[in-house]
């Protein structure tokens, strides 16, 4: 394929990507930020997946079979594990403002200079080979694809590699080196790597359908053909000598990677925004892994079995296959995976190497020395982007180097291994600094010192030996013929494979020298503190400020003017005016600061300069006191306790304040049942008492008149029954709604013909209609479905609607219609009447108790009041529904449904 | 007490069967009965009529008996008539603005005839 259209899609690959990442900035800028997905942080873990995963893993499955997979085990035992480990480094490296690993531990350890520089080195030193695979993966991948020949590149110059790895170094300079505070988050990067992490799982899949499915017939037939290759039974099985050690500390390597690889360290705890997006990730990244796998075993045979021997690198089995098969743009979107995998490894590692190479090692060089301190005193943001930006390049230069010099000669996944194996040093002096108080600096030291030199001798030393950058002497007899220290049997150890041998022998001495110096050697004050705040984290992370013990005399001209220098007037502003904001206490008259503000201002500069830098710029402001151990628990001690009140205060204040809210709330509830009671009561006997007027009023005149006219008696004795017979109604309608009302009504339930109940209760009511004249239609549909209901209680509803469309109809020329059918499951039934209409505003209240009484304008002359609330209980206990339809003027209708199906509580 | 001075009572409620006794009853005491079955008809009563007594409902279809008695009381040469609440509002409430619009007296429901009758005699003994 024509080569500059390779080197065109390359760049223009890098300006989408650098597109992308612009627009994602906008938009967060604009308040639509993509990194508050928990997906997008979960997809920029997957930067854990490179070149190597891309053409690694298949290279190590063509060559070695299913070994290629410990490396994907390890960070899938782990991930459930990061809801212990990583929130806890988020959260302390949100605390503290700390920015990368190397601070990290320097932090850990009282600030100290000396082991952030050195872990600094190791990790840089470590992290070289890596990128450098990086590199030559894009290279191979390259040459490959434009069917260059090896052999006949000019160093250098020449070198498109060269060219790649600058043009890298230049796009990860614009992109990762535009602020100088680096815990403010890369937002555009992550989402970037985000869409890398998404491209090269989709390209990686779609390479191993077609190899799978377009090459050859579905999995069955690749294993098939595979089973005939010579190494077939080798490759599918654990070697028996050393197979179980090579797996157990290839698991354990990358389980440590995952957590301490700087590019990890970076997205999953730098830009982490929110440690909820933990609970997605913990899962998601498994999944990705497990994705990005499936097809690593077919790819792998399938090239096995289709080159043989042809002396085709088995890490570019991916993408020879397809060129093979003459699918160039098949190969060149292949190739573009290949490249993203690559890039985003290359970029966000860079990007935090730089950072630590400025802060600490550049930074407290600087601001160590008295001369140079002063006479860049005011250029401090210039020199930290500018050693930025430098050690970009550096770092590039140096992996470009490494994979020209050692690299080219060594399978990728056996060159990133070696990286593996350098940030596992950090892992005691990490792990035992987040849950071991007693781990010092000395001990931290000893072991990454140690452990980094036996890293070195056992790995780096033999693969340099490998391009013959050493003699062969040193591994063969040990050097100067000293056989105990040769580098792949030191000490006489042989029966493992050199990783494990390394892995063995470093981390032994590791561990073990960082526990035995630890209990051995002392910690300082400073030190002591880090170490309560870092291990019990959660407990101080709230009052971060007033958990670092300072003592001594500050002044705040002093401290602003220091931040100035390195954030600018601006930003400095916006910092103190967030000081303030949290502790809003006024400002000490002489000017003296606040203990607290000191320990602010230091936490502020950690995240532009490192730790240890910001503590020797601030000790150089201020006059310091020393303080002692006990000192620090002390008020450690004290400060913890006074939170614990606190929270148990807050605790039992809210356990109260919840209390008295429900006791308001029933009190509340009464009041009003009692209310509900009080005004039935009063309406209840204020109905009893007409009829009792009118009864007494007229026996007393009887009884004090026996002179009377016969007629006139007659007709006062028939009022009497009449008004009793209202008082028996009202009193039966009360204590029927009451039963309704407690629920202690039960339905007499039997099947029910509607027709019949409306017959029935029309001839109840014949004779009243009889006299009022009134013209009464009929007009129930015939068969109509029986319904399972309480007979008595249904004919009441429809001896109450009728009567009341009697009372209510035209005084002259009444017209009642009631009329039932079937619809729609249901059966209705409608009363109505050319009386004067209800106004809508009543519609609902009119099935209220004593609706009229309290509204005395519509009262009627008889009536309990009591009549439409029973009707609305009865056809409600049936799962019915009753309303009324009507307007002033046009009469009105009342209908209720009952459902065919009616599941009521029977009669006991 | 001759026929040409009888004096005028005005009966008024809602309820006829209030309203049929209470006729008998002042018409069988001498008096000169008329009944008004609402607010409306009770204060046209009261600008024709004129009478000495009102025996007042409260709660009416229409008009309640509080605002026939401010219609009462707002009227020119009717500063003798006798206004009495009789109602079924028994509350200490509803008693004091009985008063307050100006009865002479609040006799609540159910009471006796016997009670009613004394009373209107000895408010109207001058």
């Amino acid at each position: 394929m024509n080569y500059w259209l390779v080197i065109g899609a390359s760049f223009f690959y890098l300006a989408l990507l650098f597109g992308l990442a612009s627009w994602a900035e906008r938009r967060s800028a604009a308040g639509r930020s993509f990194v508050g997905n928990p997906y997008i942080y979960a997809l920029s873990i997957a930067v854990y997946c490179t070149a190597w995963t891309y053409y690694g893993s298949v290279g190590r499955a063509a060559t070695t079979g299913l070994g290629y997979l410990a490396i994907y085990i390890g960070p899938t035992l782990m991930a459930p594990l990061w809801w212990v480990v990583l929130r806890k480094i988020i959260r302390i490296c949100r605390v503290q403002r700390i920015t990368t690993i190397a601070d990290f531990i320097s932090s850990r350890y009282g600030k100290n200079v000396t082991l952030g520089s050195i872990a600094t080195i190791v990790c840089v030193l470590g992290i070289i080979p890596y990128i450098s695979i990086q590199l030559k993966a894009i290279a191979s991948s390259l040459d490959i694809l434009t069917g260059a020949n090896e052999v006949g590149r000019s160093p250098m110059f020449g070198d498109t590699s060269f060219f790649i790895s600058l043009g890298l170094g230049l796009f990860t300079i614009v992109y990762g080196t535009r602020h100088v505070e680096a815990t403010e988050r890369h937002e555009g990067m992550v989402t970037a790597i985000a869409f890398e992490s998404l491209f090269k799982l989709v390209i990686f899949i779609v390479a191993g359908v077609f190899v799978t499915y377009g090459v050859f017939n579905g999995f069955g037939d690749i294993m098939q053909q595979a089973t005939q290759l010579p190494d077939f039974e080798r490759m599918m099985t654990f070697d028996s000598d050393n197979g179980f050690s090579q797996w157990f500390w290839m698991v354990v390597l990358s389980m440590l990677a995952i957590l301490f690889l700087p590019r990890q360290f970076q997205v999953a705890v730098v830009e982490n925004v929110d440690e909820q997006h933990l609970n997605k990730a913990m899962w998601l990244f498994p999944l990705y892994l497990f994705a990005i796998n499936i097809f690593v075993l077919p790819i792998a045979f399938g090239g096995d079995i289709l080159f043989g021997n042809a002396g085709i690198d088995a890490d570019m089995f991916v993408l020879a296959i397809p060129l093979n098969e003459g699918q160039s743009i098949l190969a060149l979107l292949i190739y573009l995976g290949g490249y993203s995998a690559a890039t985003s490894m290359v970029i966000v590692a860079t990007i935090a190497l730089s950072v630590m190479i400025s802060n600490n090692l550049v930074m407290p060089l600087l601001v160590g020395i008295p001369a140079i301190k002063n006479r860049y005193q005011n250029q401090f943001t210039k020199l930290l982007l500018f050693s930025r930006r430098l050690g970009i390049l550096v770092i590039l230069l140096l992996a470009y180097l490494y994979y020209k010099g050692v690299a080219e000669h060594y399978s990728l996944v056996e060159v990133g291994l070696v990286s593996f194996a350098a940030v596992a040093q950090f892992a005691p002096a990490i792990i035992g600094g987040i849950f071991w108080k007693e781990g010092t600096k000395n001990g931290a030291l000893a072991g990454i010192v140690v452990g980094a030199a036996v890293w070195f001798y056992t790995l780096v030393v033999p693969s340099m030996v490998g391009v013959g950058m050493l003699p062969d002497a040193i591994l063969e007899h040990g050097p100067l013929g000293i056989a105990l220290l040769k580098p792949f049997e030191l000490f006489g150890l042989q029966g493992m494979d050199y990783i494990s041998h390394a892995m063995f022998w470093s981390m032994f001495l590791n561990v073990g020298l960082y526990i035995g110096v630890s209990l051995l050697s002392r910690q300082t004050s400073q030190e002591r503190n880090q170490a309560e705040v870092f291990v019990d984290i959660f407990r101080y992370s709230t009052v971060f400020e007033s958990s670092i013990v300072w003592k001594g005399t500050a002044y705040i001209p002093d401290i602003k003017s220091l931040l100035v220098n390195f954030l600018g007037e601006k930003k400095a502003e916006v910092a103190l005016k967030a000081y303030k904001r949290k502790y809003p206490e006024p400002e000490d008259e002489t000017g003296k600061a606040d203990p607290k503000l000191v320990t602010y201002a230091e936490k502020v500069l950690s995240g532009v300069i490192g730790s240890s830098s910001a503590r020797i710029m601030v000790a150089s402001v201020v006059k310091e006191e020393k303080i002692s151990i006990d000192e620090v628990l002390n008020i450690l001690k004290e400060s913890q306790q006074l939170i614990s009140i606190n929270n148990e205060l807050r605790r039992k204040s809210l356990e109260l304040r919840r209390a008295t809210e429900q006791l308001r709330s029933a009190n509340e509830r009464l009041r009003h049942l009692d209310e509900l009671k009080d005004e039935f009561l009063s309406t209840v006997t204020h109905e009893l008492r007409t009829p009792l007027t009118s009864i007494r009023a007229l026996s007393e005149i009887l009884y004090d008149n026996p002179e009377m006219e016969r007629a006139d008696q007659e007709h006062f004795l028939q009022t009497i029954v009449k008004e009793s017979e209202r008082l028996t109604r009202l009193i039966t309608h009360v204590l029927d709604l009451e039963r309704f009302e407690s629920g202690k009504q039960k339905l007499n339930l039997g099947p029910v013909q509607i027709e019949e109940v409306v017959r029935e209760s029309v001839e109840v009511l014949g004779q009243l209609v009889q006299e009022k004249n009134i013209d009464l239609v009929v007009d129930v549909q015939h068969n109509l479905p029986v319904i399972s209901g309480d007979k008595d209680r249904l004919m009441q509803v429809l001896v109450n609607l009728v009567s009341n469309a009697v009372k209510f109809c035209n005084p002259k020329q009444g017209r009642i219609i009631v009329s039932g059918y079937y619809i729609d499951g249901d059966i209705k039934v409608n009363v109505v009447d050319n009386g004067k209409g209800i106004d809508p505003e009543f519609h609902k209240q009119i099935f209220d108790k004593f609706y009229q009484a309290q509204n005395q304008n519509i009262r009627k002359p008889e009536g309990s009041g009591l009549g439409l609330a029973i009707c609305k209980k009865i056809i409600e206990s049936h799962q019915g529904r009753i309303w009324v339809e009507s307007e002033p003027g046009k009469g009105s209708r009342f209908s209720f449904v009952l459902p065919v199906r009616v599941n009521v509580p029977a009669n006991v | 007490m001759s026929t040409k001075e009888k004096l005028k009572v005005l009966v008024v409620d809602d309820e006829p069967s209030i309203l049929m006794p209470l006729e008998f009853l002042m018409r069988k005491n001498g008096y000169q009965v008329y009944i008004a079955r609402n607010g409306t008809e009770a204060m046209e009563s009261v600008d024709k009529e004129r009478p000495d007594v009102v025996l007042l409902d409260i709660m009416m279809p229409d008009v309640d008996g509080y605002e026939v008695c401010r219609h009462i009381r707002g009227q020119e040469n009717m500063d003798g008539a006798k206004v009495i609440f009789m109602s079924a509002k028994t509350k200490d409430a509803d008693i004091k603005k009985g008063y307050d619009v100006g009865a002479d007296l609040y006799i609540p429901k159910p009471f006796s005839t016997r009670f009613l009758i004394e009373k209107i005699k000895e408010l109207t003994k001058s």
